[in-house]
């Protein structure tokens, strides 16, 4: 293919990023993991107006506006896949190294599927509908990775 | 094309401010910027149905999270709306307000969100920043906010002494607005009899500025809403008319490839533009308030001139004789300004938002106890970019 420009001695000068950062989970983010941590329960909120439980926890119903903070129903510790990909790369921000299963899980009880691990189980026996359960992690981090993984109902 | 009257008149009809601090762990961001959110639709007696575009804004990756107004949906009220992103630096704040009201009098919105936040102690403003300087090849903008070229400035110009005590009088005036606002971030209760030592004893951060003269970072949100003529008098018997604002980028702080450098600094030539398209002879007098992007009690100092248009030791004679006090002839910032509180991006909202509530009246403890109709907001950014605001009580002109 012929070249369109002309990059011949034209030089890159390399630069470098650093991008440190914390992320405040807020008092709802930390009731969430507080809840995983000590009592191995998952916790949502509702919206009484929309019908729907939320989780992850949010503060706030981002349809009609309605402030959520108080409204924690506790979700059971197991539920069923709606959809996953399988990450094939691995890197220093990404929670497992590769290759490893994300799935989006709707626990019962609640409305929204959370994100997390799949593990336990091949890619190719992963379908969208597989009932899963939640498996706790033995040391606890204070983060969403309280819950280890997630594996299928045995 | 040069500059053209707006296609209608646009009016602020809500306003709302978090309490900004140092510290925001009870909320996320999301959390955090509907807190202002709600103030303001309150403060309009409004629902988010009655919003058709939400505006949001703050400092490029000074949270390092990408795209943050996506995330931000679960408690901007942007779900289901018109939205944009906007990141312009210091100035963001301004330029929300700016495209508020553009997209309010260009008739494709009735009533606009603006939404300004940041949650500095999330991220890391350095990395943010200092990453757009390389002094060495072609980019030799300045970086970060420290600079005590100004000081260097006033100082050979009046004097250390007299420029050091302009320099803490402006300081310690902000210091006492800050005491009367109550979402300020720092407010120490400074006394005047504190003056010579502060001014020995603050640790130094380069040459003549002090700890104590720069603003702090901060956490905190700031909304304020717009909407078209018609829509505002529907909304409030107290809409604050948007007259005019001005943007302007001309200057470097070094040069940039060798580029022209202007006699006049930006923030000159935009007051300078801005008065004479609004037929403004004497802005000193035309004003009743003014709440200016500040970021230090130097530059505050210094750009009472640029501003206000004053030639010798003007300037310094307002700061001197305590004029730009909440009851003095100027008064600036009667919220404590940026130096009371900096959530960058909202910081330049703020100002426009303190600024309306000073004409509506219903500021609060530092509501200037004298008729507020014309009001000025500054904001601020680098490399030097200037944006100005202009809000009216009455719709007259």
């Amino acid at each position: 293919m012929q070249k369109t420009v002309d990059s011949a001695d034209a030089y890159v000068i390399d630069g470098k990023l650093a991008l440190p950062y914390s992320y405040f989970a807020g008092r709802v983010g930390s009731t969430f993991i507080t809840a995983l941590r000590d009592s191995r329960q998952i916790l949502g909120v509702r919206c009484e107006k929309c019908h729907k439980v939320f989780v992850p926890p949010r503060q706030t119903c981002e349809k009609c506006m309605a402030d959520l903070r108080e409204n924690w129903v506790t979700v059971e510790n197991t539920g069923e896949v709606i959809n996953f990909t399988v990450v094939r790369y691995s890197d220093r921000h990404l929670p497992r190294e590769a290759p490893y299963i994300l799935a989006m899980i709707k626990l019962d009880g609640a409305d929204t599927p959370m994100v997390h691990i799949l593990d336990e189980v091949k890619s190719e026996d992963v379908k969208a509908g597989m009932r899963v359960e939640a498996v706790y992690s033995e040391n606890t981090t204070s983060t969403i990775l309280d819950i280890d993984h997630f594996k299928p109902v045995s | 094309m040069g500059y053209r009257k707006k296609n209608r008149h646009v009016g602020i009809v809500g306003v709302g401010e978090t309490k900004f601090s140092s510290h925001r762990e009870d909320v996320n961001q999301a959390e955090m910027i509907h807190e202002a959110v709600r103030q303001a639709l309150d403060d309009a007696n409004l629902t988010m149905d009655a919003v058709d575009c939400v505006v949001h804004g703050n400092m490029e990756l000074f949270e390092m999270i990408h795209q943050p107004d996506l995330w931000h949906t679960l408690g901007s009220g942007s779900y289901g709306k018109e939205a944009f992103r906007l990141t312009t630096g210091g100035t963001t704040g301004g330029t929300l307000a700016c495209s508020g009201d553009n997209l309010a009098a260009s008739g494709m919105y009735d009533v606009v969100m603006a939404i300004g936040f940041e949650k500095l102690q999330e991220g890391h403003t350095t990395g943010g920043i200092t990453n757009m300087a390389d002094p060495l090849w072609a980019r030799k903008l300045q970086s970060g906010a420290l600079t005590d070229s100004t000081a260097v400035k006033l100082i050979e110009e009046f004097g250390a002494d007299r420029a050091r005590r302009a320099a803490m009088t402006y300081r310690i005036i902000m210091d006492k607005h800050a005491c009367l606002n109550p979402n300020s971030h720092r407010a120490f209760g400074l006394e005047w009899d504190q003056m010579d030592e502060l001014m020995e004893t603050s640790p130094p951060l380069i040459g003549d500025l002090r700890l104590i003269h720069m603003c702090s970072q901060s956490d905190g949100a700031c909304v304020v809403i717009f909407a078209s003529e018609e829509k505002a008098r529907e909304i409030t018997d107290t809409p604050v008319w948007v007259r005019d604002h001005i943007t302007v980028h001309r200057e470097e702080t070094l040069n940039l490839c060798n580029n022209y450098y202007p006699t006049d600094t930006t923030h000159r030539f935009a007051a300078e533009k801005l008065y004479e398209r609004n037929g403004i002879t004497d802005p000193l007098e035309y004003f009743d308030v003014f709440e200016m992007y500040d970021p230090s009690a130097w530059w505050g100092t210094d750009w009472l001139k640029e501003f206000f248009l004053l030639a010798g030791d003007a300037h310094l004679k307002l700061v001197e004789d305590k004029e730009i006090m909440i009851d003095g002839k100027m008064p600036i910032n009667p919220s404590g300004g940026v130096i009371a509180a900096n959530p960058i991006g909202a910081t330049a909202l703020v100002r426009v938002a303190e600024a309306a509530k000073q004409i509506r009246g219903d500021a609060g403890p530092h509501q200037i106890q004298k008729p507020v109709n014309h009001a000025l907001a500054s904001a601020f950014g680098g490399t030097m970019w200037t944006v100005l605001t202009m809000l009216e009580k009455e719709l007259n002109w």
